[in-house]
């Protein structure tokens, strides 16, 4: 990679060309958007909408299907020049195998599986956030490794939990190669003139800049917790939050909702990455560390 | 940002099928933009800005969305958010503007920019018949209906190359079916007229963010709705998406 920024999942990721377009605007590694075995319409409008310093979405993972995602895939690994980590999530252990086998077909760089949509509907089936219970967490990544063959895997883990370190800790053990931390926050927007939740799932995930705190204490414990790779995701927008993120001890940043918050961002957040490792007298991006 | 909301202080009319609703208040904003409106409980669609001062949306009756639209009074409330997506810029001082059907809403709106700059403007409407046209600004206007039912019997593209073959234009502005469009862009790159071209696609974030609106690697509500060079797209005129990302025919 020409610098550890990934374009996180779930932002442009749709299509191959928007994942070409994110690699040619700087990013280092690229991530699609999530999917599933069958094609996914997700949640009606509002879906997605600015809120102060953050977003708020419940896109409801919408998704063509792997099978036409796999062209998408194709198309980004043959013209992205950077790797390519493909997204997949399911409904039960079975469909994530199901999944990473078909996904290791196309060999991006690396399968993330997302266990940690934040808005699953209690009782429903669909995406549910199995990265809530370890044991699950345990399971789901242990069929999946097994599903993936020689391609890597990666876990993306969910805020909302009591000790992520204790997910992580499930997950390293069952066989996973990289985690990625955090999935966004569970929340939700009131519109107090309509009186009614503005999302018309109602609940959703925030992400953007207020959420990087989190994202950081949650990224600080998964390091404490394992010695696997992180990939640090979660609001961050600068360069200094993203050398936050290598400090509180992940390994790659991810870059998502920035996108919407500042142009040229990944270039931009590189630049700043640069100039502050320069005035600093870091020469690698692993002597990047909190003082003992 | 947050939907905002706003009272509807006035209905227009304009024919059966398509109604402008009028904000008492302004918005900064340039034609071509757009704004995601909501209706709590119903959805929330991209609507391109019909005028900045007062503010208003041309609406046609053509769905679910639109439909309950159309049952509110004035005094009732719609949910706004935006401008968002970049606008028409008016290029030279003799341009062409042609609207299919209810296309012919954000043309009015640039219109007004093009007189206030002074600029030769004939307006060419089209519609299937005389019951959907809208009513347009005094000056050179071109009207014409598939039935002949008013103006010109035939399409805008007739119209738009009676034009294009007798004088040289700087700028045609288009917004309408893609398919008509795509008619008017291939006219334009015959006749070596620069166009400017209005892109419709499922859109949710409306920012840039959720990468729906995806066209040819562009983003339609970012990089768009108003694209200059659409004829080198694969997909403009033959392939969109719909609300999961699949391919659908355009």
């Amino acid at each position: 990679m020409t610098n550890p920024l990934v374009l996180a999942s779930g932002v442009w990721g749709l299509t191959g060309g928007n994942l070409v377009r994110a690699a040619k605007e700087g990013a280092g590694a690229v991530t699609s958007k999530s999917c599933s075995l069958q094609p996914r319409r997700g949640y009606g409008n509002p879906s997605v909408f600015h809120w102060d310093n953050a977003v708020i979405n419940a896109m409801g993972l919408c998704n063509p299907g792997v099978d036409e995602m796999l062209d998408e895939l194709r198309f980004a690994i043959k013209n992205a020049g950077v790797p390519v980590i493909a997204s997949a999530f399911g409904n039960s252990f079975d469909d994530y195998a199901r999944m990473c086998e078909k996904m290791r077909s196309v060999k991006p760089a690396l399968i993330e599986i997302d266990i940690s949509c934040p808005h699953h509907e209690p009782g429903k089936k669909v995406a549910k956030p199995f990265a809530c219970v370890a044991r699950d967490a345990a399971q789901v990544t242990e069929v999946s490794k097994e599903a993936c063959g020689k391609v890597p895997l990666c876990v993306k883990l969910s805020p909302n939990v009591s000790d992520i370190g204790e997910i992580a800790k499930a997950v390293e053990g069952a066989g996973a190669d990289a985690i990625c931390a955090i999935n966004s926050v569970k929340a939700m927007v009131i519109d107090v003139d309509a009186r009614r939740p503005v999302l018309a799932n109602k609940v959703g995930g925030l992400s953007g800049p207020a959420i990087n705190p989190i994202a950081v204490r949650a990224v600080y414990d998964v390091r404490n917790a394992v010695e696997i790779p992180i990939i640090g995701t979660g609001g961050v927008t600068t360069g200094r939050d993203a050398i936050a993120m290598l400090m509180a001890g992940a390994t790659a940043v991810g870059v998502g909702s920035a996108i919407a918050f500042r142009d040229r961002v990944f270039k931009r957040i590189a630049e700043e990455m640069e100039i502050f490792m320069r005035d600093k007298g870091y020469a690698k991006l692993s002597q990047i560390k909190l003082e003992e | 940002m947050l939907p905002h909301r706003i009272e509807i202080s006035k209905i227009v009319e304009e024919n059966e099928l398509v109604r402008t609703f009028v904000f008492d208040r302004r918005i900064i904003a340039e034609p071509g933009q757009f704004v995601m409106a909501w209706l709590p409980g119903k959805d929330e669609k991209p609507m391109s800005i019909a005028n900045d001062y007062p503010f208003a949306l041309s609406i046609a009756a053509v769905g679910p969305w639109s439909r309950a639209a159309h049952r509110l009074k004035p005094g009732k409330h719609m949910w706004v958010r935006g401008p968002y997506g970049n606008s028409y810029k008016l290029k030279g001082k003799k341009i062409i503007l042609v609207g299919g059907g209810y296309g012919i809403a954000p043309l009015r709106f640039l219109y007004a920019r093009a007189r206030e700059s002074k600029v030769d403007t004939t307006i060419i409407m089209g519609a299937r018949n005389k019951k959907l046209l809208m009513s347009l600004p005094k000056g050179k206007n071109i009207i014409t209906t598939d039935d002949g039912s008013a103006g010109r019997k035939g399409v805008v593209t007739d119209a738009l190359e009676d034009l294009l073959k007798k004088e040289k234009y700087s700028c045609v502005y288009t917004c309408g079916p893609e398919r008509m469009m795509k008619a008017v862009v291939d006219l334009c790159d015959r006749y070596k007229t620069p166009y400017q071209v209005s892109i419709e696609r499922y859109m949710k974030c409306g920012f840039g963010i959720c990468g729906q609106c995806a066209i040819d690697g562009k983003l339609a509500c970012l990089d768009g709705t108003i694209f200059d060079d659409v004829s080198k797209f694969k997909e403009f005129g033959r392939e969109a998406r719909d609300a999961s990302g699949r391919k659908i025919e355009e």
